[in-house]
């Protein structure tokens, strides 16, 4: 039996005939209509240089049959995760938020629930990101800066105080050092008393990511996919409502990559943590339900629903296929989508409202579980109060006022999505098997081969905008010079950095010494053992008040630490 | 004379935890194909390891990205460096997130140029020249 064909061309006569039209077209209307009027360019593409044809077909359709396409909530999710979609309940509303000192962001967390957020998401500043105490030297100037600065468990308390953390779920975008923040998270839970299975959330944790694009990294790699994988396994067992990672294509493509690639590097890493998991000898459909991803919601608006059909039909099959997963929680793919933050400008900073608008239509017309959208003023600050309202009410507009949401993937069954869908999934396989034939992604890592990719792909883009090949509206064309760029932005305390290294050193002179360095010397002893699961002397120290950098720091003395050989 | 037929020397750096290094990358490779020396320090310096290499390196320019925020903490402490070496006269230029405000109090304090996100590969290469002449005629006479 030959591919059940997609609807609209139901057998080989059907599409014969349709292949006759568009040539009899091409020679009639076509043909007379170029000579009067030659289209604008020579080349049509997408933005990740898929050529593009001026109007597809079924014929461009007919190697996509229906058991591609399928049903919402069913194998192989093309077309969604859930049977019901956004009809059972919208897409998560998690704008990230995170400045200063944990209580300054908490009253922003309070902020954002009264105005309808429906799920939180918190920014750490720099040195949290890294792993380096407030009073580090290498903080100094950006301690709460870029978000909010964690040191110890307190500083964990105080961010979720008077938060309901049972019935809210809470995303951390941190990586290397995420382990620990997770640790201080469960600590926190358990000092109040709640139900550790009644947690739910989301760690960022995707370290890979980060060797390749993002750029925060502690440990070599090795050690640092361990970590990953104790984090999983822990979470497995204490955790069943809590996404102990979030593998990340949204940064692959701000550091420059495209929309195959991100997808492609997305997958290279959730393969290869994976594997980590199930070589340490936990079934797959066990950890699996729990992993989730995050995409970016780029500004080519068909390429970009493509892409988030394509990478969840691809997903379950590797899945299905490599790992074989048997139940359909392990195999669907649930992601977080962010609008492009480096699509936004400086210039006329009121057209990025309507750049993250279709942006973030393309991701809830693409099936995304949760959104953040980003302020107008991203290319100047982290966002202002109102520009983070504004942001959210873009959000509550699609969903409450578009009537999009009504019905399931919309856009299947157009010709041109279906095949760009199956084109984007076909060049994410050719990845996949390009980075395994590498001898893997850490090899591949290491070779430098995904940071060329990348690194290629930002200055070929960079050129087509220097050369105004690529339009940027108010920077490359329709620019307006006696415009007036103020905007009101968010102000730093500068007093800030200063209370919260006052708050640390307090800590650590209030606390039982020799427990932290019992505590310690168990960690390191722990972490020389790549078999011991890290989780647990981590969740004893965070509790004995332990700092996240006094952690890392004697982490690194058994594990070492990682530096880049650059490639530009 | 010999000093101007000679490329000139760039040295782009990346200072402090941010790891934004897209379009640091990019700069770097329009002053290469513009026919210049470039060398890139790599992520997560600190101002002492930047300013010491630019020394060795001898560079005529010296490029930091910044896009955490952090450049008016980090420049004055590049400026001091910089200024203990008492023969040296190394461009200082400071690039990425540098918010308008900002720009002025950078030139007051000794930062030779600042270029945003928004610029050209013309008025890169262009900036970079003409400060760098600048520089050779008050070395130079």
């Amino acid at each position: 039996m030959t591919a059940h064909p997609h609807p609209g061309a139901t057998d080989r006569h059907d599409l014969d005939r349709i292949a006759a039209d568009l040539v009899s077209w091409e020679a009639d209307e076509l043909a007379a209509f170029l000579a009067r009027r030659p289209e604008q360019r020579d080349d049509y593409r997408t933005a990740s240089g898929i050529p593009l044809e001026r109007v597809y077909t079924p014929v461009d359709v007919a190697g996509t049959g229906w058991a591609d396409v399928g049903l919402p909530g069913r194998y192989p999710y093309t077309r969604g995760p859930y049977p019901t979609m956004y009809r059972g309940r919208p897409w998560t509303m998690r704008q990230i938020a995170g400045y200063g000192r944990p209580e300054e962001t908490n009253q922003r967390f309070r902020y954002l629930m009264e105005q309808g957020q429906t799920g939180l998401s918190v920014d750490f500043d720099m040195p949290t990101l890294m792993g380096y105490d407030s009073d580090d030297p290498m903080s100094v100037g950006e301690v709460g800066r870029e978000g909010v600065a964690v040191d110890t468990l307190a500083d964990m308390e105080a961010l979720f105080d008077g938060i309901d953390l049972e019935n809210i779920s809470v995303s951390m975008t941190i990586n290397p050092s995420a382990w620990i923040l997770l640790a201080m998270y469960v600590a926190a839970a358990e000092k109040r008393g709640l139900d550790l299975t009644k947690l739910s959330g989301t760690i960022q944790n995707d370290i890979l990511k980060e060797y390749i694009a993002q750029k925060e990294w502690i440990y070599p790699i090795e050690p640092s996919i361990r970590i990953v994988r104790d984090t999983i396994t822990y979470s497995a067992e204490h955790l069943p409502r809590y996404n102990p990672v979030n593998v990340s294509g949204y940064h692959i493509s701000e550091a420059g990559a495209n929309a195959v690639q991100e997808a492609a590097f997305t997958m290279a890493a959730a393969r290869t943590y994976i594997r980590s998991v199930v070589d340490s000898g936990m079934a797959v459909d066990r950890f699996a339900p729990r992993l989730s991803y995050y995409f970016v919601a780029q500004s080519d608006f068909f390429e970009e629903v493509a892409k988030f059909r394509a990478v969840r039909r691809c997903y379950a099959r590797m899945l299905a296929e490599e790992f074989g997963a048997s139940q359909p929680e392990s195999m669907r793919m649930r992601f977080h989508t962010q609008t492009a933050a480096a699509s936004l400008t400086k210039a006329q900073p009121l057209n990025n409202i309507v750049r993250t608008t279709l942006q973030a239509l393309s991701g809830v017309l693409g099936g995304t579980q949760s959104l953040h959208t980003n302020g107008l003023d991203e290319a100047y600050a982290i966002p202002s109060e109102l520009a983070m309202k504004v942001a959210l009410r873009t959000q509550q507009i699609i969903a409450e006022e578009t009537n999009v949401t009504s019905v399931i993937d919309p856009l299947a069954g157009s010709y041109y999505v279906e095949n760009l869908t199956t084109e984007i999934e076909n060049r994410i396989r050719d990845y996949l098997d390009q980075v395994e034939d590498m001898g893997g992604m850490v090899a591949a890592i290491e070779q430098g081969w995904f940071q060329r990719e990348i690194a290629d792909n930002a200055f070929e883009q960079a050129q087509r905008k220097a050369s105004g090949d690529k339009t940027v509206v108010g920077v490359n064309k329709y620019v307006d010079a006696s415009e007036d760029h103020t905007v009101e932005t968010h102000k730093i305390d500068p007093e800030s950095e200063a209370r919260q290294i006052r708050h640390l050193k307090q800590i650590k002179a209030d606390r039982d010494q020799e427990a932290v360095e019992r505590a310690l010397a168990e960690l390191r002893r722990a972490a020389a053992d790549p078999d011991t699961n890290l989780m647990y002397p981590t969740v004893d120290a965070v509790k004995a008040h332990a700092s996240m950098g006094e952690i890392v720091n004697t982490l690194k003395e058994v594990l070492g630490t990682y530096r880049e050989t650059p490639v530009f | 004379m010999a000093k101007t037929a000679t490329p000139l020397r760039v040295m782009l750096a990346k200072v402090g935890l941010d790891g934004h290094d897209r379009g640091v990358k990019i700069v770097a490779r329009w002053l290469r194909d513009a026919g210049m020396d470039v060398i890139y320090t790599g992520l997560h310096r600190t101002p002492e390891q930047v300013v010491e290499a630019a020394v060795q390196e001898d560079v005529d320019v010296l490029g930091v990205s910044l896009l955490s925020g952090a450049h008016m903490s980090i420049f004055p402490r590049l400026v001091d460096l910089l200024a203990a070496y008492e023969d040296l006269d190394v461009v200082l230029l400071a690039g990425g997130v540098i918010p308008d405000e900002d720009v002025d109090a950078l030139k007051g304090m000794g930062v030779d140029g600042v270029l945003g996100q928004d610029s050209t590969p013309e008025e890169i290469v262009g900036t970079v020249r003409q400060l760098a002449g600048e520089r050779h005629a008050r070395a130079y006479g």
